[in-house]
């Protein structure tokens, strides 16, 4: 990129107008970014600029503004399949988000290709939104979803992946990283294992696509999921990378407007994709920030980024050596700038509302992955998770914070 | 929800200081002088120590009432004779233990219709406690409150 931005935390912090209040009377500091992103002015920008200017419906009108909106609505989409590596634009398509994303999958793919005695393997790491929809249609199809086990530093056990793989084997849904944890997982190379079965792959990259860079192609999955709010941009928007050749063997999950390419009451015929999947007027206004939050992000080296969040989690890690009791959830060594922890004689629920009182915004709770807190024998954690709009100095005074909590509750 | 208490178990009931030593008043002038959110959550979780544990042989699934993150159990004992409640309401969650002792502290050893009359989220307004609960934690106090609250309506002699 030509116009490059240096990285600089505090210039980047002047980016997010709701970093700067008061909460309690205590300077907020958010450390929920696993949960949902904040939004840079640009974002907001971008959107308020949509509807002040160029607000219509896409792909219909003939008209000017239908042409301009329709015309920056597609360029995003263009601009998402460089984000995750696509060879082209037809191979995204728009959704609500990784959930709505991955129920699609499951529910065309699925529904249409899976026969009873079938296996849809799922890790133990999985939010719920990626073991439900597959719970859904095994019950439907008669598939079964089988767990793969997760080892004590909260990685997926290869061995034991390596054994459930089978000819019965038609879907490996994982995430590329665990939100709960943090690990980052080695999807490639369990790629590759599960089209040597002949499965068809999943990949879950709510918790990846703000840490680390993608690469469709390069990873070889079949389908490839996020949400534009945890990069930075709006709630309900997000995005599914899909093969061509899959996308147009299967069939359309939802029935609208703008899916089919002709009706009458003989008969119905499917738009091309990506449009076969994309019933309904879309969230324009929601893809055009989207559009900007990735080019927000663009901006930077986006190494530099994550450089700068890698080095918040080790000062955690470091820190958190100092904190009788506390117990680390998720140890792999290849993870993103997520601090899961319980600590001895206190409850997560705890924790999280005597660090609301001093500013501090975590979520203390399941995190969506109930299966994992079962395999780690605890009712949740608090997760603090990191962004680089983050200070090392919200993250020592997070530490302080922390024992003081600790100290009352004991 | 006949319960089989051993005599260890109905003195817990029996020697809870919450109702009976420790009296809503007596809350009250405390949370009176206590100005900051740091000493009111203090003496809230101290408060919650005082009472009893729920022994683990009645941390039993019917007891658990639901809605709450943390896990929350509610037992009680009727003394028919006086027509009063005796309530034991335990959590893994220390502010939640502390919340649930004002909840015993207001229920504790008060007839049925008082307990089931009892308008909770008035006291909890007074305490300027309310203001300081989540709507996740807020919810599971309601639910914990309305548990009681319900079995203490249907003990009522029609
Ligand atoms: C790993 C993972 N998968 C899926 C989801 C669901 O994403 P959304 O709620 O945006 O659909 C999340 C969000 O928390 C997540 O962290």
């Amino acid at each position: 990129m030509s116009t490059q931005r240096i990285f600089d935390v505090a210039s980047v912090r002047q980016d997010f107008p709701i970093l700067h209040q008061s909460v309690h009377g205590k300077p907020l500091v958010y450390f929920d970014n696993a949960a949902t992103a904040q939004k840079p002015m640009a974002v907001l920008a971008a959107m308020q600029a949509y509807y002040e200017s160029i607000n219509s419906n896409v792909h219909r009108g003939a008209h000017t503004l239908s042409d301009t909106a329709t015309a920056a609505f597609e360029n995003v989409r263009q601009q998402v399949a460089r984000f995750l590596g696509a060879r082209e634009a037809a191979e995204i398509i728009w959704v609500r988000g990784t959930t709505e994303a991955i129920n699609l999958v499951a529910q065309s793919y699925g529904r249409s290709q899976l026969k009873p005695g079938d296996e849809i393997l799922v890790s133990q790491l999985e939010h719920h939104s990626n073991i439900v929809p597959w719970q859904m249609v095994a019950a439907q199809t008669g598939a079964s979803v089988i767990p793969i086990p997760v080892n004590a530093q909260g990685e997926i056990d290869q061995t034991a992946y390596a054994g459930l793989l089978s000819p019965r084997t038609r879907i490996l849904a994982v995430n590329h990283v665990s939100n709960a944890l943090g690990t980052i997982n080695p999807v490639k190379a369990m790629i590759a294992q599960a089209k040597a079965v002949g499965a068809i792959t999943v990949i879950d990259g709510a918790q990846a696509t703000p840490h680390v860079t993608v690469d469709v192609q390069d990873l070889d999955c079949d389908f490839y999921a996020f949400s534009g709010h945890k990069v930075y941009g709006p709630t309900g928007i997000g995005a599914l990378y899909g093969r061509r050749a899959i996308l147009e063997a299967i069939p359309p999950w939802q029935g609208g407007g703008e899916m089919i390419e002709r009706v009458s009451f003989e008969g119905t015929t499917f738009n091309h994709i990506p449009h076969k999947f994309e019933a309904g007027t879309p969230a324009i206004a929601e893809v055009i920030g989207l559009g900007a939050a990735l080019d927000y992000l663009q901006a930077f080296n986006t190494t530099d980024l994550h450089r700068h969040e890698q080095a918040l989690l080790r000062r955690a890690v470091e820190l958190s050596e100092g904190i009788e009791g506390f117990q680390a959830i998720g140890t792999a060594a290849n993870k993103v700038s997520v601090c899961s922890f319980v600590v001895e004689g206190t409850h997560p629920s705890d924790l999280g509302t005597l660090l609301d009182h001093q500013g501090f915004a975590v979520r203390t709770g399941h995190h969506c992955t109930q299966p994992l807190m079962a395999r780690f024998g605890v009712p949740g954690t608090v997760r603090a998770s990191f962004s680089f709009y983050n200070t090392l100095e919200e993250v020592d005074r997070f530490f302080v914070a922390l024992d003081k909590c600790i100290r009352m509750c004991r | 929800m006949a319960l089989p208490y051993s005599e260890q178990d109905l003195a817990l009931f029996r020697d809870n200081p919450l109702g009976s030593h420790t009296t809503l008043d007596d809350i009250r002038e405390n949370f009176d002088f206590l100005d900051d959110w740091e000493s009111r959550y203090s003496y809230v979780i101290d408060l919650g120590k005082q009472a009893p544990r729920i022994p683990e042989a009645h941390r039993t699934d019917d007891h658990l009432v639901h809605g709450c993150q943390s896990q929350v159990w509610f037992i009680y004992h009727l003394d028919a004779g006086k027509g009063t409640l005796q309530v034991l309401v335990d959590s893994d969650a220390v502010i939640v233990r502390g919340l649930a002792a004002v909840v015993m502290t207001a229920f504790n050893n008060q007839p049925l219709a008082h307990i089931a009359r009892f308008d909770m989220e008035a006291l909890f307004a007074e305490l300027d406690l309310v203001r300081h609960l989540s709507p996740t934690r807020g919810n599971g106090l309601r639910a914990m409150v309305k548990r009681i609250q319900a079995t203490a309506a249907a003990l009522l002699p029609a």
